[in-house]
């Protein structure tokens, strides 16, 4: 395997390490309101991520530095290319980041209902935008010899991009509401297992739809059993959770939301930012791959620490492993 | 227009996150060794101090985290051309510092903040040093990143792409200027850490509201004492070696920050001068002799490069064109660094001397010069950064990019502008609340964060710490 497309897979690994973590979270966090009667109940399902969620976010601070070691082009035209929906992940990782953490510390009704509010804007927004954006990078941008995108921000929602992001975003509301029926107890619990239920029988047309589009538009031969994959993995997930087999169905989930990335890197291939334009102004693995010293660098960078990575952040999941219940929840909040 | 708007966003996001880094690196190991403390002695008082601070790191630690996600993206949305050309090189350390810095930070606080009831005790403290090592790594990739910017080394620009390649990545973590801005500002942000826990004790013993505490902040403000007068006396040692790597690398730089406009044999450190940009020349220039050479060279004969002359030869070696940073901004941005850290360091080493063997200040009127060391430190950290960053231009990376060749050409200035108001409107919204919080949480005092027993008898060891205190 040459280092390019070693640095490509990569990439798509951080990004689906990023998704299917994150994505519970977006999930967790855009639920707030929905799966809650009382402040006790919302601060079960923020204590159920409350560990990891940073951790989590990580996942997409790798991704995008990998990406601008490996590929810098493809960073650079990738993020100037979004500027306003990049502005609006950005503001919205800044406030539910910092409501998180700042919520629980005023004792006040509007003080927490207002973090409440950043926190579900902040995993609204993002879910929906990561979908998107993916969608727009499969179908390529408007770009000139210059690798500058020219698209405008209103090119970006075109049916197949608004078909991502509103797949992305009930993913991942269905993923959060699995993983707090794996993570909590009590009332929480049964409303987020009903959710659950419920909400698959809109998600799973969404993903049957995109992740068919997606293939018919750029897959290859191998993405076509993944896309397949993704969709049984989530109809698998609806099943179980419904049966009460929690942690199988927050695998299926999880192995749904990975599929569903793969599907999007496999079908980007060989290409990581196609031109609209014209073909040959496309940013491949290859023309916008670092020089290979530099990659054979990152190689050995990450082929010590990820795994090590990969066991601490295990561990601090290991840790955490009980469910939070309301019992759990003492009543002064500091 | 939208390189100027950019350029101001870069700057204000910037020094915006730079106010809670400091703290972070600082308050990271500073909360460590508390914890450490109370793990050695098992006293009661550590552990109460542990998590008063503790909390009060938590709350900076989370806008120092959010703030620094834009920074990661900002480099690609805005300054795309600066981006291609460099990510060769200057992305490598961004990786790294994600992958090896990033991930221990942000686990690990969360295994500290969540795991006081779950993990052995021994296994918890480990967790807030993963946490402080992290950070403290982060700040070590980050500078490498920006010291080659300065210096650029162990890299060569492919003629065929005209994009810069990385040749040796060791001579890029190991760049003299990497190691030694790593020394400088590390150290400030402990003199910063050090003058924030000795402010908050200050503020306690100013106040005078629970006897109780009183041993514990006289304790606590001498111990922030320690930390800034020894980390004062290693930012003076770096700041001495960055003077002499500045005159080597940067001429242009130090010249502007003395506003020494022509070549000199044995220049002295100007005090203060009023000067002509437009002429080239000081109409006033208040000097000592020689200190100036001494500073750039080691010797008070030695001999210090003046804008006028660096300008012209540049001239010969870049072509035509304005090489001159902005010099006013420079030389006050210089001595107001220096003046407002060494104020800090001093209120430091002062107030160890007045509260020895035992005393807390003879008088109260001295409590609130420890309080406003505390924004006099941070605001010379910031005023270093001015130095650095403004002092570099016209370049991005020194004798090969320019700022101007580096912004984004596809965004717009409507863009700039939109995103420029952004980040401007919710920082400081953001500062309110969390200067807000901070006051908090130093009002309520550790009381809030560890109720005291409720009668008077001797607390037992070991029950609070099976309290989730830290859950949100």
């Amino acid at each position: 395997m040459d280092l390019p497309l070693l640095w490509f897979v990569a990439i798509a690994v951080l990004w689906t390490g990023y998704l299917v973590l994150e994505g519970f979270d977006f999930g967790v966090g855009a639920l707030l309101p929905v799966l809650s009667r009382d402040d006790t109940d919302r601060r079960v399902m923020i204590n159920s991520i409350g560990p990891v969620w940073d951790g989590n976010e990580v996942w997409l601070i790798t991704a995008i530095g990998a990406t601008f070691a490996a590929f810098p082009a493809w960073y650079a035209s990738m993020l100037s290319g979004f500027y306003l929906p990049m502005l609006l992940i950005l503001l919205a990782l800044i406030g539910r980041g910092v409501a998180f953490e700042y919520r629980g510390k005023v004792d006040s009704v509007l003080w927490r209902r207002r973090w409440d509010a950043v926190i579900v804007a902040g995993s609204t927004i993002p879910a929906f935008l990561w979908g998107l954006l993916f969608a727009n990078l499969v179908r390529g941008l408007a770009m000139g010899p210059d690798h500058v995108v020219t698209t405008s921000v209103f090119g970006l929602f075109d049916g197949y991009a608004v078909l991502g992001g509103l797949l992305t975003l009930g993913l991942f509301l269905l993923h959060g509401a699995v993983f707090l029926s794996l993570k909590t107890d009590g009332p929480v619990r049964l409303r987020a297992r009903a959710f659950a239920a419920w909400a698959a029988l809109v998600v799973l047309p969404l993903l049957v739809a995109f992740a068919g589009w997606t293939q018919g538009r750029s897959g290859a031969p191998w993405t076509l059993p993944v896309a397949v994959a993704s969709v049984v993995a989530l109809a698998l997930g609806a099943g179980l959770v419904r049966r009460g087999r929690e942690g199988w169905a927050f695998t299926s989930t999880a192995v749904a939301v990975g599929a569903l990335a793969v599907l999007i890197f496999g079908s980007l291939f060989p290409e990581v930012l196609p031109s609209t334009t014209d073909p040959a102004n496309s940013l491949t693995v290859d023309n916008a791959a670092s020089a290979p010293y530099t990659l054979t660098v990152l190689t050995w960078v990450a082929a010590v620490f990820l795994p090590l990575v990969l066991a601490y952040q295990a561990w601090s999941y290991w840790v955490f492993r009980k469910r939070v219940t309301r019992a759990h929840i003492t009543p002064s909040v500091h | 227009m939208a390189l100027d708007l950019a350029r101001w966003q870069f700057g204000i996001t910037t020094i915006y996150h730079f106010l809670f880094v400091p703290l972070t690196i600082g308050l990271s190991v500073i909360v460590a060794s508390l914890q450490t403390a109370w793990h050695r002695t098992g006293r009661t008082e550590y552990l109460r101090a542990t998590k008063f601070f503790g909390k009060l790191f938590l709350i900076n630690f989370a806008m120092g985290v959010v703030t620094g996600i834009v920074q990661e993206f900002q480099f690609g949305m805005n300054w795309s051309a600066y981006s291609t050309f460099v990510g060769d090189v200057f992305g490598a350390p961004l990786a790294m510092e994600a992958l090896l810095a990033f991930f221990l930070e942000s686990t690990f606080i969360g295994l500290w903040i969540f795991g006081w009831d779950k993990l052995p005790r021994r296994v918890h403290l480990a967790c807030i040093w993963a946490a402080a090592v992290g950070t403290n790594l982060s700040a070590y990739f980050i500078l490498a990143a920006n010291a080659w910017m300065r210096h650029p080394v162990g890299y060569e620009v492919d003629p065929v792409t005209g994009r810069a390649r990385l040749t040796d990545i060791v001579a890029v973590l190991t760049n003299d200027q990497a190691w030694s801005t790593y020394l400088h500002v590390v150290a400030a942000a402990f003199v910063a850490a050090g003058l924030f826990v000795a402010a908050v004790s200050a503020y306690k013993l100013w106040r005078n509201r629970e006897p109780r505490e009183h041993e514990l902040f006289r304790k606590s403000m001498r111990a922030g004492f320690v930390v800034t007068a020894v980390a004062g006396a290693l930012v003076a040692l770096s700041g001495d070696h960055q003077a002499k790597l500045m005159a080597q690398y940067e001429p242009m730089k130090l010249a502007g920050a003395e506003a020494l406009w022509d070549d000199e044999h044995g220049a002295g450190f100007s005090l203060f001068a009023v000067g002509d940009i437009q002429d080239g020349r000081n109409h006033v220039n208040v000097q000592v002799p020689g200190v100036l050479a001494f500073l750039a060279t080691g010797s008070v004969e030695g001999d210090v490069q003046g804008i006028n002359d660096i300008q012209a030869r540049y001239e010969q070696v870049f072509g035509p064109g304005d090489y001159r940073p902005n010099i006013g901004v420079l030389y006050w941005a210089f001595r107001l660094m220096m003046g407002l850290g060494m104020a800090g360091v001093a209120v430091s080493v002062v107030g160890l001397w007045l509260t020895r063997k035992g005393r807390l200040f003879p008088y109260r009127w001295q409590y609130p010069f420890v309080i406003a060391a505390l924004p006099a430190a941070l605001v010379a950290t910031v005023f270093g950064w001015v130095l650095t960053e403004m002092g570099r231009q016209p370049w991005t990376v020194v004798g090969e990019l320019l700022t101007a060749h580096s912004v984004s050409p596809g965004v717009s200035p409507t863009e700039v502008a939109v995103s420029l108001s952004a980040f401007t409107a919710i920082y400081l919204v953001l500062a309110v609340v969390e200067a807000g919080l901070l006051f908090r949480y130093v009002k309520a005092g550790p009381a809030a964060v560890m109720p005291y027993p409720e009668d008077d008898a001797a607390e037992p060891d070991t029950t609070d710490d099976r309290v989730p205190a830290f859950v949100y």
